[in-house]
Formats: structure tokens, sequence, C-alpha cells
């Protein structure tokens, strides 16, 4: 913690060279003071978002601990290929921001648009993926609610070769807390899909702007500022999709 | 911690860091390691490792998003301040696992 | 004016002088300018009005849960109305009051100006914050108007996910808008904190009013999301009965409890750091000297943001968690008593020798010391185990907190509000009368609470409309205090709105303080300072100050 006094009186004209992007706003200093100011800021609000989910991945470590079982259970009636593929989408749509954002630096905008344009197709891609899941889930009954259906779980369907149940079968006391389960699981990648949706929005409102040429002049805040917010959005879904779709992949072992 | 926005070169401020541009190579490097990350995150998945499965699964995760924040995110070339409040999120977060924790685990010794 | 040694009001000759030509206040005009404008000090005054407006509408619930208690029968309300009025009571309060009190007001209005910017880092996001609140405001009437909410400020499940049927859903939504609202101001001042000091201006020679509100800040930015987490869940349990807090489907109602008091705790500290800035600029001003042990002072507010972290389950004491782990929490809980205890002694050390003078920020001032170390140290009788099964939900509890947050609190944010008063309007308020409204907002907070300190340590418990007859003296007492101490904060409002058109013009600096924003004029430019200032002095210098204002007098012109 350096507490010297540089008072710095003399201020040459050099040092702080005001850049005049029409951008750049008059409280400060320098545009580069103002892009770190925006980082900064943004990086503090994706610390409210750490916290945000974290309260849920602590109810889902808390009960997942406490109806191990139960969570094993419902946990295999996720479809391991599907998750697989929407990480892989995800991690894509992730890739083809960060190429946006290096594109925007060096002011390539016809690379910029195509990236952005990349990044919200595969973002869609993960939706609809996310949709064909849940309505799974709707049609087996496994949304929690009053028509939530435990007869999987206490009876599991059995397999035609081994002649034995697919799943080892729950007492009915634990196969209800699948239902906890299934709470967090939409609790959590529906909050994870709303934060997709809202970025697909502002992902449509940046590629009009970068269409327009906004960032063609080497102004890119918004895109490496909306670039950490989307990159967030993956990072919550690497840590989802081992949690929910990995719990426990070796029945009968 | 002391800075100031008129010191010429940054050299003495903590919260500022040369801006750097990020090339298409480290992304494509970091891509492709993501996705050779989920490959054996999955694969490990169907190996029965009793205790070990949870825990490579998450170490993964965390791997995967370590990478993500420093690359991606820029994070590695960013300065200390940033570095410092990314730890901060994880650190707080940390708090509120492990102190809940200390109601949970104790509450009912033995059962976790 | 002259000087007297009274006093250390310093007023220009009132026959000649004016105020400012241009200023924030009048650079544009009509009400667009107003709702529409980034300027850090027109946002603050927004926020001064609205939050003013919901302190009011708590404090008129005060007043009936009072007049309610006057007897021991039920016979002013029904129970459930008594609990909806000391539900709403308690969330306008603590969210649409205590939480953006200092900070959205007075913090937006001086941060800036004290570390030599020209406005907050986001002026949009600031605005934003305002209409958050606003929204999260009208939610929270919405709910009022309609019938009203009876959970108490808590939302404990599962009585309010399975047992209510009021309008728990708007008014957590409410809450859940006013709290990104309160994010997002502390997100702005802590970019501003560490970005936009003006050249010179080192973490240590920042004012300590700024060193509180990066310490709230911070915990206004990694509490609030837990908070508003939680209340999504509690919504979506009431909603779609997802079963994460409910029993009867394996969840558990505690994991709301810690979830929820993880943001509530350290909200109690994001409601007191600034109003303890506060503290330190007028202690200081008025003793005309360097706070004592500045830099404790100011780590002291840090520490208190970290161990804030630590200490949340002592609120859960008889709910069942762990013994185990409430010892660890009780004894946290004790260690957090340290940092405060750090600068109420410094305070203390502040006054010793030095030129004290009684001007009306002083004496709210004074009045939150000794309060706020009563609410303090009565905060560590709870933390402690035993102690806490007897004395929780039950008045003293109520005491305990109202001495912190009203006593607290509330009279800094009535100091901090006469303290900057002139610099945001540019016109003095009425000394004499202000004196005695200072006075009596301390003599009838005493009367209210104290008895109820001894009410709680008999055994009334908290949240009841009725009581046992021999417990009628006291709350009789408490009653009459409550109306004392409501004319004591009308007279505020009356005389610093009369102040507005009439009181005497205060120049730049009538305190002669130190601060960089008493060195512009009052009421400020729209972009505070012509030339980004130069700070080559550390904070609280009187020294500088007297030199410098020696070298201006040959120059005034």
């Amino acid at each position: 913690m350096d507490n010297t006094i540089v008072a710095t009186h003399d201020i040459h004209a050099e040092e702080h060279h005001h850049v005049s992007l029409p951008q750049h706003r008059h409280h400060f200093e320098t545009a580069e003071q103002q892009r770190e100011a925006g980082t900064f800021g943004m990086w503090l609000f994706l610390l409210t978002e750490i916290m945000f989910f974290g309260g849920l991945f602590f109810a889902y470590l808390l009960y997942r601990n406490w109806y191990n079982p139960a969570f094993v259970a419902a946990s295999n009636q996720l479809s391991i290929p599907l998750g697989t593929a929407n990480t892989a989408i995800l991690i894509t749509s992730g890739f083809f921001m960060a190429l946006g954002v290096w594109a925007a630096e060096v002011r390539k905008q016809g690379l910029l648009v195509l990236f952005l344009l990349l990044t919200t197709l595969f973002g869609f891609v993960f939706l609809g993926v996310k949709y064909v899941e849940y309505a799974e889930k709707f049609e087996k009954h496994h949304v929690p609610g009053a028509s939530f259906d435990i007869s999987e779980f206490v009876n599991p369907p059995i397999n035609q070769k081994t002649g034995k149940p697919i799943e080892e079968p729950l007492s009915p006391d634990m196969a209800r807390k699948t239902q906890v389960f299934f709470s967090l699981y939409f609790a959590m990648t529906g909050m994870h899909a709303l934060h997709m949706i809202i970025g697909i929005f502002l992902l449509g409102w940046l590629t009009w702007r970068a269409q327009r040429g906004d960032f063609s002049s080497g102004y890119v805040a918004p895109i490496e500022n909306f670039g950490l917010y989307w990159h967030f959005v993956d990072i919550v879904w690497i840590f989802l999709f081992p949690l929910l779709y990995l719990i426990n992949r070796h029945p009968g072992s | 911690m002391s800075s100031h926005p008129h010191d010429p070169a940054n050299v003495t401020n903590p919260e500022h860091a040369e801006h750097r541009i990020v090339q298409p190579g480290t992304y494509i490097a970091v891509y492709i390691a993501l996705l050779i990350f989920t490959g054996i995150t999955v694969g490990a998945a169907f190996i029965d490792l009793h205790i070990f499965n949870p825990i490579i699964a998450l170490a993964i995760a965390c791997l995967k998003g370590v990478i993500v924040i420093l690359f991606f995110m820029h994070v590695i070339f960013q300065s200390k301040l940033i570095k410092m409040t990314v730890g901060a999120g994880f650190f707080t977060f940390l708090i509120l696992v492990a102190m809940t924790l200390t109601d949970y685990m104790s509450r009912s010794w033995g059962l976790w | 004016m002259s000087t007297t040694s009274s006093t250390i009001v310093n007023l220009p000759d009132q026959r000649t002088a004016t105020l400012p030509k241009r200023n924030y206040l009048n650079a544009e005009d009509g009400l667009l300018s107003w709702l529409l404008t980034g300027d850090h000090k027109r946002i603050a005054m927004l926020y001064l009005i609205s939050i003013t407006f919901f302190f009011f509408i708590g404090g008129i619930f005060a007043g009936l849960i009072r007049l309610e208690l006057l007897t021991p029968q039920p016979d002013l309300v029904a129970s459930d109305t008594y609990n909806k009025l000391f539900s709403m009571h308690g969330i306008i309060m603590v969210f649409l009051f205590l939480v953006p009190s200092v900070p959205a007001t007075i913090g937006n209005f001086v941060i800036p100006i004290m570390i030599g910017a020209k406005d907050l880092a986001f002026p949009k996001i600031n605005l934003l914050s305002w209409y958050l609140y606003v929204v999260g405001g009208i939610m929270t009437l919405a709910a009022l108007v309609l019938g009203g909410v009876d959970t108490g400020w808590t939302f404990t499940t599962p009585l309010s996910t399975h047992y209510l049927n009021t309008h728990v859903v708007t008014t957590g939504l409410a809450i859940f808008v006013a709290g990104f609202s309160s994010i997002f101001t502390g997100l702005n001042f802590i970019v501003t904190i560490h970005r936009m000091r003006a050249p010179g201006m080192t973490w240590f020679r920042m004012p300590l009013f700024v060193w509180s509100h990066y310490a709230a800040s911070i915990l206004m930015v990694l509490g609030t999301p837990v908070l508003a987490i939680t209340l999504v869940l509690v919504v979506l349990e009431r909603t779609i009965h997802i079963g994460v807090f409910d029993p009867s489907l394996g969840g558990d109602p505690l994991l709301f409890q810690h979830l929820f008091w993880f943001y509530s705790h350290p909200a109690v500290y994001i409601m007191i750091l600034p109003g303890m800035g506060v503290i330190s600029e007028i202690i200081s001003t008025f003793s005309r000297k360097r706070v004592f042990g500045y830099t404790a002072v100011a780590f002291s507010s840090v520490a208190i943001a970290v161990f804030g972290f630590f200490v949340w389950e002592h609120h859960m004491f008889i709910m069942g968690v762990s013994n185990y782990s409430a010892l660890v929490f009780s004894l946290l809980t004790m260690l957090v008593a340290v940092p405060s205890a750090i600068k109420v002694f410094n305070w203390a050390f502040t006054l010793q020798k030095g030129s004290i003078t009684f001007e009306t920020p002083m004496l709210y001032a004074f009045a939150f010391i000794g309060l706020f170390t009563i609410g303090g140290l009565t905060g560590v009788f709870l933390g402690s185990l035993g102690m806490d099964i007897h004395l929780t939900e039950t008045y003293f509890i109520v005491a305990h907190f109202h001495y912190v947050m009203v006593g607290g609190m509330l009279m800094a944010f009535l100091g901090g509000v006469h303290f900057w008063w002139p610099k945001m309007t540019g016109r003095m308020y009425p000394e004499s009368i202000s004196k005695l409204s200072a006075v009596t907002s301390f003599i009838g907070f005493n009367l209210t609470f104290m008895p109820q300190f001894i009410l709680g340590y008999l055994g009334m418990p908290r949240r009841y409309h009725a009581y046992p007859a021999e417990y009628q003296v006291l709350n009789v007492l408490s009653t009459a205090g409550a109306t004392v101490l409501g004319i004591g904060f009308l007279m505020p409002l009356i005389y610093l709105t009369w102040s507005l058109k009439y009181g005497a013009i205060a120049g730049n600096n009538p305190w002669q303080a130190t601060g960089l924003e008493w060195q512009i004029q009052s009421p400020p430019l729209t972009e505070n300072f012509i030339e980004t200032p130069i700070v080559d002095y550390e904070a609280y210098d009187y020294e500088w100050l007297a030199h410098k204002t020696e070298q201006e007098v040959t120059t005034v012109g």
C-alpha cells in the first residue's frame, strides 16, 4: 500500500492526451481511464452475479448431500448427449464472442458483425436444445408441482437384456425428494437461460450498432463488457453441467 | 493501493494494466482445451471412482472456469485490481458455503 | 457576520451575498431536466425527496403501532392489521429508507466532490438506480394499497410461502428491484473511488466519509444479490410451489434463514457504516482537529465490512441451528464489536482537547455516539448465546436495533443533512430551532426506546398487539416518547423546506471545513470543479485551510 505523495503539479500535455472519441465522457480524464472504469464496473456487476447464483449453488450442495440417492436417480433422467452437446455449443458461442472482441479491437467491422451473429446463432441453438429437454420433463411429469410423478423412481423400467431395473428403485419417501432435484434443476437452468435470453437481446442491439459502424473506430468497451457477461454465463453452465447431468453415471456398479 | 490518473506511465499503479489485444491463436487454443476438458469430464463420469467422481467433475469444472476467466475474459492481462476483484467474488461465495456448512455439518455429526 | 468564540460558523455578509449565478440547481430547467439528469447532485436530491417521502410513510406506521400499544387491550386494530402495520413499517424503513438513506443522498452528492471528480463513474447507472428505487417503492406502495403484507420484514418461510394470503409476491419483487438499486449505487461508488480520484488524492488522503462508503459499497455489491436470489426462491415457492424451503417437500426453512441473513446482517452495516462516515466528518469539523487515528478508523470500516459477513447466524440462535456452529458465530459476533469500538474511542479522542462548538450537526453527532454505543453494547448482550435465548424476540431486541438504526443511523442522517445542507442548497437552516429539534429527537428517542429495553428484559414479546396489564406504564412512556420523537422529526422537514427560500446565504465554507466539497461554491456547479483540483494536503488539515484562507483574503474581490 503505497502512501507516498506524487502530486504532479507539472502535468505535461502528452501525459493525458485527450482522445476525442464521441463516446468519451466529459468526467473522465482519458479514454483509457474510462475504459478501465467500465471493465471494473462490469466485473463488480459479475460479482453480484456470482453471489446471485451462489445462493442456488449452495442450496444444491445441501440437498445433494441430504438426498443423494434421489439426486442420483433424478440426474440419470437428464440426457448426457444433449447436455454435452449444449456444453460444446455454449463454449463455441463463447469462442465466437471472444473472437468478436478481437475483431472489434483490430477494427474489422465485417468480421465483428459475423462473429456477433455466430455468437447469437449458437446462443439460440443452446436455448433450442434446452427447450427440447424441458419439453421432455413436462411429458414425463418431472416438473415440480401438483402433477409431479414419482412412479418412475419407485418402479424403474426393466432393462430388456438383463431383466433387472435400469435404476436402483427408491423408497417412496426418497423418491419424493427427486422433486427437490428438479426444482433446483429448473431454478438453476431457468435462471441461466434467462441470462442467455437477456444476453441475446443485448447481442441483437450490439450487432445492430456494430453493423452501423459504432465499434470500428477503436471504441470497443460495449463489446468487451458484453463479452465478459457472455463468458460469465458460460462459466455458470460449465459448473451446472457436471453438477446436474453427471452426478452418477455408472449404475449397477 | 495509491493510484494517480496522472501517473504518466502508470508504472506504480496496481489498478492499471497495459491494454493488450489477445490474438485469435490464443482463443483457438483455449477453445480446443475447453472442448477436450468437456470430453474428459463426461468420460470420467462413466467410471466408478466413488468419492472421487464429484471431486474430479468439480476440479475439471474449476479448471475450465479458470481458463475462461483468464483468457476469454482477459483477466490474465488485467490489473491487480481486477484480479483481486474476481478473487473477492469467489472468496465471498466460499464464505457463504463454508460458514453455512458449519451449521449443517455439526447439526447432525457423521451424517455428512 | 462576525465569528465569535462559541461558533465557527462563518457566513458571508448577508446584505451583499447572493447565491452563485450558475449552479447545478439552475443549470437546466424543467421537470425533464431533473428526471433525465446524469448529474450526481441532482440524482442525490431526487433520492432525498423520495426517501423522505418513504420515511414519513414508514413513520406513520410506527405511530399507529405505538398508538395500539398504548393500552394492553387490542382496541385500535385487529391482530392481522397490526401484523401488517409492523411489517410495512419494517419493510419501508429498512429497504426504502435506511439502506439508501445516507449513501444515495449525501454520499451521492458529496463523494465525487470529496475525491475531486466531476461525477460518479457511471452517471446513467446512477440514474437507473434511482428509477429502480422508485419502481421498488411504487410496488411496495401498491402492495400496501391492495391490502398490505404481514410477514414481518424478514419474509420468514414457511409463514410467507404457505400460511399467509397477503401480497408477499408483490412486496418480495419490490425488494428485489430496490435491491438492484442499492447494488448499482454500491458498484458506482467502488468504481468512482478507485478510478476517479483527483491527482494527489491518495487513499489515505480521502475523507473518512469516503472510506466508510467504500466499505458499505462492498457489502452492497456482495450481499444484496444473495437476498435477491432468496426472494426469487420465495416467490417461486409461493407461485409454483418449488420445494426449496418447504419441509413437506424435503426443503429446509433454515436454508432460507441462512441465505436471508447472509444479506440482512451485512445490511445492518450497509446502513450504519455511511452514518459512521458522517460522524467522522462532523466530529472533526466541529472540534477543529484531524480525526484521531485516521488510519485505524479507515481500516475499521473495512474490518466491519469483512467481519460483517461472518456473523449472520446470531439471528438464528433459537431457530434450531447446531450448538457448535452457534458457539462459533457467537464468538465472531463479539469480534465485530471491536472495530466499532475502535471508531467510538477514536471519535472520543478526537474530541479531547479539541475546540468543540455545538452546532446542530455536532448535537446529532453526540446523539449518535451515545445512542450507537448503547445499541452496540446491547448487541453484544444479544450475541452471547445464553442471554440471546432469554432476550431474543422480545422488546429488548426491538430496542437494541432501534438504538442502532434510529439512534445511530437516523441521527447520523439528520446530522449529515444539516451539515451538508448549506452545500446542497447554498442556504443555512435556522440555527436555534434546529438545535431544539436535535434535542427534542434525542429526548423523544430515549423516552421511546429505553423503556423497551426494560419491557424486553421483563419478557414482553415483540410483534403482539396486546400485552399483560403490568407492562402498561412502560408502554405509555414509550408511546409518549414516540410522540415527542415524531415532532422532533417533523421539525426539520418544515424548517429545512422553509430555509430553501428564506435561509441565510451560506457561502462556500460556512463550517470552515477542509474537505474538497467546501472549497467550491455552494450550491456547486454541474461539473463541480472548473479545473481538476490537485490535492497536496492531508484530510482534515486545518492548518492548510487557515493558510489558504489567509492567502485568499487578499484576492477576494
